[in-house]
């Protein structure tokens, strides 16, 4: 199987202030990393997963992929294109290719807008007016398990679990190969959650879909990724195929955040918190390894080397000096 | 209930009046925080836990109307107290967290500024305020107090900040904590720091915490007690070991097999509870759990079922615990 979307060396900064104030208060860098040297494969038909705390870089690695923040080195190819360089057709064409799925579908789907217009804007904005939209609608209303007269409604007449199978609809309106889901399930009830990951695992199995899940719930991934990375202050601590990861994790920020989650029977309480404190400053990066400030394994090496990537097996790799695996 | 409950709710039942009629958001529920203990609500979104807690800080909007039951708080009822005794009340006796720290802090005032302000009952000295402030700053794990105390909430992190929110609610040492969703809006790794500094907390003020979540992990990581809402209802309430062991209403069970935390073999495919909340503007007559009820048979469209004791502490509003 060949790779649908292929990054390589990703990297995206912002700068915090203009260069001549940098100077004058001596700023030595003026720019915050947020995503830094990403590199990673998707397999069509697959489902990857990127998992990270918030501020780790994984929302703004999904919108680079599809070219909303611009990125500052490294590249996105595409069925071996690299359509964010070539010019605006090849990006509205790559974005018939490839959807977005927002975080909290109630704030991204406009208010003043019904069910119907909303999941045709895509059309629209493609310039593909001569669709017949009243079918189209009722096709993706039925695709993703609403009633045919949720066309009429609002944003504000609508759950939560009914909102997000909009937002599916939404993204599903051009018939995309790949979805970039942000935070697909943030916000659902758990009952609500099963409905919409089973809705997506449908539609993949049924349209031969491709995911890029962002999320910061472990108990989620397991289930529906195939491959995830880990991500800390933009970059991948940790990458691999799903199931191994979690049976063996390398890196101890992986393994600390495995740990910090609660699990639900009263008999396993933890006694003691893993993972202390909070991510630092982006704009104050650490120098070495940036988890040396958390890891409870961090030594001397650790805060003056920057680990390069290593792997375990081919397909597993992290950046870890003291890797869980290597004591084994 | 319990004589040594620093709570009690007893058939407590509250609407709101709207447009289209008045929402019955809570019916008949009853529950009880003993002291020292911390109890847990667990439901989903619409199902009533924030005004059960808002009903017990004395807090309710103006459209919401009491039709029965009362609220003991150490014996006196919230309900029909003054705002004098309420305010004798709150943040000395009981205090509350919110959901969402960034709107329950005051953003143009210094941190320092708030937590001396609620101080006001206090004959005490800006300065010895000041150093209770700063003490309690640190209880809670941040660092350099006396310096951030001067800070504003936008200068700190929401893990920082719900943490402040935490040291506001114990200043004064009340009996009942009341947290709303503390940490919903937090990472995990920040979640298992609060849910750790809540059971310190507990331990050294002896004081008790009414848990509200919708998150199961979270309830069995910490309550002693949990209580189960659902569509405005108790369906269920027992020792923490009891609800997660030993369920016995029906939505229970599904709830717990809802959560994929809990599923051990990795599936593709994962349970839901089918159908969607009632519309609490028209209350099911029966049994509130039978439309979606995997369970249900005809005696639960019927009659309403009533509340079964069916453990030591726990009891179920189901026909099928009856037996």
């Amino acid at each position: 199987m060949s790779a649908l979307l292929e990054i390589s060396n990703l990297r995206v900064r912002f700068a915090l202030t203009g260069p001549i104030k940098a100077r004058l208060m001596g700023l030595e860098n003026r720019f915050l990393d947020a995503v830094l040297d990403v590199s990673f494969a998707v397999t069509a038909g697959t489902t990857f997963a990127l998992v990270g705390e918030s501020g780790s870089g994984k929302s703004t690695l999904g919108r680079a992929i599809i070219g909303l923040v611009p990125t500052q080195g490294g590249s996105v190819r595409f069925q071996g294109g690299e359509p964010l360089r070539q010019g605006r057709a090849a990006v509205t064409a790559y974005r018939r290719q490839v959807a977005m799925m927002f975080q909290d579908p109630v704030a991204s789907l406009s208010p003043r807008l019904t069910v119907k217009s909303l999941i045709t804007e895509p059309f629209v904005i493609q310039g593909l007016k001569r669709r017949n939209l009243d079918a189209e609608a009722r096709r993706l209303l039925a695709l993703v398990g609403l009633p045919a007269d949720f066309v009429g409604r609002y944003p504000h007449q609508l759950s939560g679990g009914q909102a997000r199978r909009v937002g599916v609809a939404r993204a599903l309106a051009l018939s995309p190969q790949l979805i970039i889901a942000d935070e697909p399930t943030a916000g659902l009830d758990v009952s609500v959650q099963g409905e919409i990951l089973n809705l997506l695992t449908r539609l993949q199995r049924e349209l031969g879909l491709t995911y890029v899940i962002i999320t910061h719930n472990l108990a989620v991934v397991r289930h529906v990724s195939d491959e995830m990375a880990i991500m800390y202050m933009g970059r991948f601590l940790e990458h691999g195929p799903t199931q191994e990861i979690f049976a063996r994790a390398a890196h101890p920020y992986t393994h600390g955040l495995l740990a910090a989650q609660p699990r639900p029977d009263p008999d396993k309480r933890r006694d003691n918190v893993e993972l202390q404190g909070e991510v630092p400053s982006l704009a104050r990066r650490p120098v070495g390894c940036e988890f040396h400030t958390r890891c409870p394994r961090a030594r001397d090496l650790c805060r003056a080397v920057r680990p390069e990537r290593q792997t375990v097996t081919p397909d597993h790799s992290h950046r870890c000096h003291f890797p869980l695996t290597a004591a084994a | 209930m319990a004589a040594d409950s620093v709570l009690s709710i007893e058939g407590l039942s509250i609407e709101f009046q709207t447009p289209r009629g008045p929402v019955h958001a809570l019916r008949d529920v009853s529950l009880a925080v003993p002291r020292g203990s911390i109890v847990g609500i667990v439901g989903e979104s619409g199902s009533g836990k924030s005004t059960l807690s808002l009903a017990a800080m004395g807090l309710l909007p103006e459209n919401a109307t009491v039709r029965g039951g009362r609220i003991l708080f150490d014996g006196a009822d919230v309900l029909t107290m003054g705002t004098a005794q309420l305010r004798a009340l709150r943040g000395r006796r009981m205090a509350m967290v919110f959901q969402d720290p960034m709107t329950s802090l005051n953003p143009v005032l210094s941190i320092g500024a708030q937590m001396t302000d609620i101080q006001y009952r206090e004959r005490a000295s800006a300065a010895h305020k000041r150093a209770k402030a700063a003490a309690m700053l640190r209880r809670v794990g941040i660092p350099d107090p006396e310096q951030r105390l001067d800070n504003f909430p936008h200068e700190f992190s929401g893990g920082m900040r719900q943490r402040i929110a935490i040291a506001m609610g114990l200043l004064g040492s009340p009996e009942l904590l009341i947290a709303d969703e503390p940490t919903t809006a937090l990472d995990v790794t920040l979640e298992a720091q609060i849910i750790h500094l809540l059971r310190e907390l507990r331990r050294e003020f002896k004081g008790s915490i009414l848990f509200i979540s919708h998150n199961l992990g979270l309830i069995a990581e910490l309550c002693d007690h949990v209580v189960v809402l659902y569509a405005g209802e108790v369906v269920e309430q027992g020792t923490v070991r009891e609800i997660f062991h030993g369920p016995r209403h029906p939505y229970t069970e599904a709830l717990l097999v809802c959560d994929p935390a809990r599923i051990d073999a990795v599936s593709r495919e994962l349970p839901t509870i089918p159908g969607d909340v009632p519309n609490l503007l028209q209350v099911p007559a029966a049994c509130v759990f039978a439309p979606r009820c995997p369970k249900v048979f005809e005696r639960c469209r019927r009659e309403r079922p009533g509340d079964h004791a069916v453990g030591a502490a726990q009891s179920a509003r189901c026909h099928l615990a009856s037996a």
